[in-house]
This record gives C-alpha cells, sequence and structure tokens, in this order.
C-alpha cells in the first residue's frame, strides 16, 4: 500500500524509494505540511526493508524554493520556526539509515539548497542553481546549511556562497565536487535512476553505517572515531553482504547483495 | 505464559538480568522490580558469579513505573506498601553491577541504571525524567542520585524540565560509562563485564565499598574507611598471587579467595 501525501508524491520502484515534491506551482516551496510529509515519508522509507536507497526531487521546473515567504512577516520567530518545522525534518534525513540522493532538477534555494546538502549525494542538470537566498533577505543560511557545507566542499568556499550568496550552477557544483554527477538534460530520467538503483544494490548495512560514522569523524578525535569504526566493522562483518561478497571475489563473479 | 517478568541466565562469570516486559516497554511494576532485586541478591551471593549485568531489550532497558498501578495510590497506601524499600537492597549488592541501556531509560528505568555502578549506553539510548509532566516527580532515588552524579544545577534542569537526555549529554556528565552503536550495545556490556571478572574478585569489591564512601560520607571518615579496605586485601592469596605475579613478570589469575 502506497500511503499518500498532500505535498509530495512517494513511489517505490526496485529497492528506490523517491519523494518527489509535489508543488509545482509554487517552484515546491516548502510549506509546514511539506515538512511534515517529508518527515513521514522518511521513516515509511526507512521502515520499509524493500527500501535501500532513497532519492529527493522536485516536480516541474524547480527542486525546491525553499520557505514559502508568503507566511513570513515581523511576527514570525524564525528560531521557533526552525525548531519546530526545519530541523526535525533535517534530523530526520540525517537519522534515515539508507542513503539519500537529491536528484536536483532545477533551482535549490534557501532551504531548498540546505535539504539538498543534507542529502549524501546530488545529482545536477549543468544549468541548475544554486541559491542561497538568506542574505538577500537579511538572514543567515538555516536548515544545516552552515553546518554541511563547510564540511563538502571546505569553509572559504563555503564562506563564499554563504555570504555573497551568488548562485551556483550545477556545473560549477559538480567542478567543486559538491555534486556526484553532472546529467544533461535529454539523460536525466535514466541517469538518476540508474544512480539510485545502483546505491539499492549495495550493501546496505555497510553504507549505512558509513553514512552513520563518517560525519562523526569530522568532529571528534582519532581515538573515539576509531572505537566506533571497530564496532561498526564488527556490524558489518557479521551480515550475509559480507559473506556474499568474500565468496563472490574468491569465485570471480559479481557480488549479489541483499541489504541484508 | 510465565509469570516471571525477568529473566535471568549466566555467562561465564557473569550473571545476566533482562527485564522481560517487552510489550510494555519494560515498565516498572513493584513485581518486577522485586524480581530484579531478588535476582541481583541471589547473583551476588552466588560464588560463580563475579559481576552482574542488567539489561532490557533493544527498544528500551525500561520505559519508567506502570501508570495504571500507581493510578489508585494513596499517601497511605503507599506509605504501608513501602514499594521503594526494595530498591534500597540493590545498593547493598557488592558485585559490580552494570546497566546496559539500548532506547529509553525513563523515570523508574533511569532509576535503575543509576543504581547500577556503571553504565554502557547505545547511540541511541534516551534517558530523563518525565515524572513532573505527570504532576509528580521521581520516587525511587532520581533526585538524590541525579545530583551526585551531575550536580545541582543540571540535575534540576533535567528533573523540572523531564526532556530527553541523550548518551551524549549523558556522557558529558559523567553518568554513563561507554556509547556504544546500538547493535553492538551488549557484546560491549559483556566485554567490560568479563574484563572486569578478571579482576581480583575481592579487590573490585573492596574497591566499590571505598568509592561508594566518597560519594556521602566526609573526607576523613572515607579515608580511614579506604585505608581498612588496604589493609583488609593484604589478607587475601588474591594479593600475593598478583604481587608474585608482577614480580615474576606474568599474567596473575585472580581466585577470588
Amino acid at each position: 500500500m502506497s500511503q499518500e501525501y498532500e505535498t509530495i508524491l512517494y513511489r517505490k520502484e526496485s529497492g528506490t524509494a523517491t519523494i518527489c515534491l509535489n508543488r509545482p506551482e509554487a517552484f515546491n516551496a516548502f510549506t509546514a505540511q511539506m515538512n511534515k510529509d517529508i518527515i513521514h515519508s522518511l521513516r515509511q522509507a526507512e521502515k520499509d526493508d524493500g527500501v535501500r536507497s532513497i532519492m529527493i526531487t522536485g516536480a516541474g521546473k524547480a527542486f525546491c524554493a525553499g520557505e514559502d515567504l508568503g507566511g513570513v512577516d515581523e511576527k514570525t520567530n524564525h528560531a521557533a520556526f526552525l525548531r519546530k518545522r526545519y530541523h526535525p525534518m533535517l534530523k530526520a534525513l540525517k537519522n534515515t539509515s539508507k542513503p539519500v540522493t537529491a536528484a536536483v532538477n532545477g533551482t535549490a534555494a534557501g532551504a531548498g539548497m540546505s535539504l539538498a546538502l543534507a542529502c549524501d549525494f546530488r545529482l545536477v542538470k549543468p544549468d541548475v542553481k544554486f541559491v542561497s537566498a538568506f542574505t538577500g533577505i537579511g538572514l543567515i543560511p538555516d536548515t544545516g546549511f552552515l553546518y554541511m557545507l563547510p564540511r563538502v566542499i571546505g569553509y572559504a568556499k563555503a564562506m563564499e556562497l554563504a555570504v555573497l550568496g551568488k548562485p551556483l550552477t550545477g556545473k560549477e557544483a559538480f567542478q567543486l565536487g559538491l555534486a556526484t554527477e553532472m546529467i544533461e538534460p535529454p539523460e536525466w530520467e535514466e541517469k538518476t535512476v540508474q544512480f539510485t538503483d545502483k546505491l539499492a544494490a549495495m550493501p546496505t548495512t555497510a553504507v549505512s553505517l558509513i553514512k552513520r560514522y563518517m560525519i562523526d569523524s569530522m568532529h571528534e578525535p582519532l581515538d573515539e572515531f576509531l572505537e566506533k569504526e571497530a564496532q561498526a566493522q564488527r556490524i558489518a562483518g557479521a551480515t550475509a553482504d559480507h559473506k556474499e561478497g568474500l565468496a563472490a571475489f574468491k569465485e570471480k563473479r559479481t557480488a549479489q547483495f541483499t541489504g541484508k | 505464559m510465565s509469570d516471571k517478568q525477568v529473566i535471568a541466565f549466566t555467562e561465564g562469570k557473569v550473571g545476566v538480568i533482562q527485564l522481560n516486559r517487552p510489550r510494555v516497554m519494560n515498565a516498572l511494576n513493584r513485581q518486577m522490580v522485586a524480581e530484579i532485586v531478588d535476582q541481583a541478591e541471589a547473583f551476588d551471593r552466588d560464588e560463580n558469579i563475579r559481576v552482574i549485568i542488567m539489561k532490557g531489550n533493544e527498544k528500551a532497558f525500561a520505559a519508567g513505573a506502570d501508570i495504571e498501578e500507581m493510578m489508585k495510590e494513596t499517601p497511605l497506601s503507599l506509605e504501608m506498601a513501602d514499594p521503594f524499600s526494595s530498591w534500597d537492597r540493590l545498593m547493598l549488592v557488592k558485585k559490580p553491577l552494570i546497566a546496559v541501556v539500548a532506547g529509553f531509560a525513563l523515570g523508574g528505568g533511569f532509576e535503575l541504571a543509576l543504581h547500577c555502578d556503571l553504565i554502557v549506553a547505545a547511540e541511541n539510548a534516551s534517558f530523563g525524567f518525565p515524572e513532573v509532566k505527570l504532576g509528580v516527580m521521581p520516587g525511587a532515588g532520581g533526585t538524590q542520585y541525579l545530583t551526585k552524579a551531575m550536580g545541582r544545577a543540571k540535575a534540576l534542569e533535567w528533573i523540572w524540565l523531564g526532556e530527553p537526555m541523550s548518551v551524549q549529554e549523558a556522557a558529558h556528565y559523567g553518568i554513563i560509562n561507554r556509547i556504544t552503536a546500538p547493535e553492538m550495545v551488549e557484546e560491549e556490556a559483556m566485554r567490560l563485564a568479563v574484563q572486569l571478572s578478571e579482576q581480583a574478585p575481592i579487590s573490585v569489591r573492596l574497591i566499590k565499598e571505598a568509592v561508594n564512601k566518597a560519594v556521602d560520607t566526609p573526607l576523613m571518615e572515607g579515608l580511614y574507611f579506604e585505608r581498612k579496605n588496604f589493609y583488609m586485601l593484604f589478607d587475601s592469596q588474591d594479593q600475593q598471587e598478583g604481587m608474585q605475579s608482577f614480580v615474576e613478570k606474568r599474567r596473575p589469575t585472580f581466585k577470588g579467595e
């Protein structure tokens, strides 16, 4: 049974769950409902053993235009706003053990850019735009933007993007290492699915453990990290996929991972 | 269905007490607490056991107390039933008690973990005293244990607000000893228990007693107490074995004698 959501389309195909932000008339700008729908759909994908890879993309021209500024005025308490709506979404994304790919089909602006940054991989078209629109309206980039971006592309470049807010094209994002693949529009559908299906065919437990611990390595002392590494490898070493990988290696064939 | 609410078994020299009311997240009722304490005392008397582990399941160590059981209480019914007295007996257990916490350790569950000597917690463990949200407060030692563990200001904040405490926060205040991957929490706790079970048992026992003294006696009294325990160890074979093996550059084998 596929659950129906108001603001997104959720579908599952061959190991990949796709969360498609579906407010094309508003360039997929966030609403409170969309924040909730994203959280619930991530949980749905997390619980579903058949899902081994997750893709987030946008319907229509944009990926996500960030917060719908129509609802923001001088009475808005921005801290409460983030705590209630955006931070739970960001945490849900981080707590999803399966790899999440942002298929950035069009403009990713403001918190929409933050959403793309919080994913584990980004795929882009050459001409899409990443826009940190925040300083343009006198705000700081939020929803984890300042945490994720320097970790992905380094401090200097992150500072430039966060402060100057100059739009970044898909091509530039790819050159900076922010995007994993740059895909020409005619091949978009095919190549994005190929990428997420490739992830879905990987040893899912190992991928989850990499996701769980690699981010920690950026702020933890080596000794602490090494202890986590030992435990994580013990967990991976107990999987059927490890056994299959070893057998395939010895038999000189391609491993068939099941995610178990 | 068995009426027993805890499962007990041994692995080598380690005695394991598993809280076993998974359908209610191991919510503590009186019978369960009594069984836990009885079992801890039985392991304490069992000369084949050197370390005791207390654990729940992967979702919860123990998520609070049985609220339905408590709803009908009156001050006098509580006074007469004296439900917290069995908890006091846990403090008298001489062997090391290790709590293994995955998932929730809330209210009475948190208090139970704090009654143990060491806590090994999974990354997904969540501690807290939500009693205030029910119009009551911790009653099995929470205000005392947490304050001694983390100091007055932080203890007040946590117990007043009743919010969940992450493992990072718990570790920051020295409440827990180890953080592990959720999948590894039992194995890591057992590794710690085995390591502890190989230490000289009488040393371990007298160290626990002396360290506990440090918590609530004046310093001089604690120092005298420590000294007596130190002297007492010179009557053990393990002391001779320990020092002899040191001189002979070999690993000691301790018998607890």
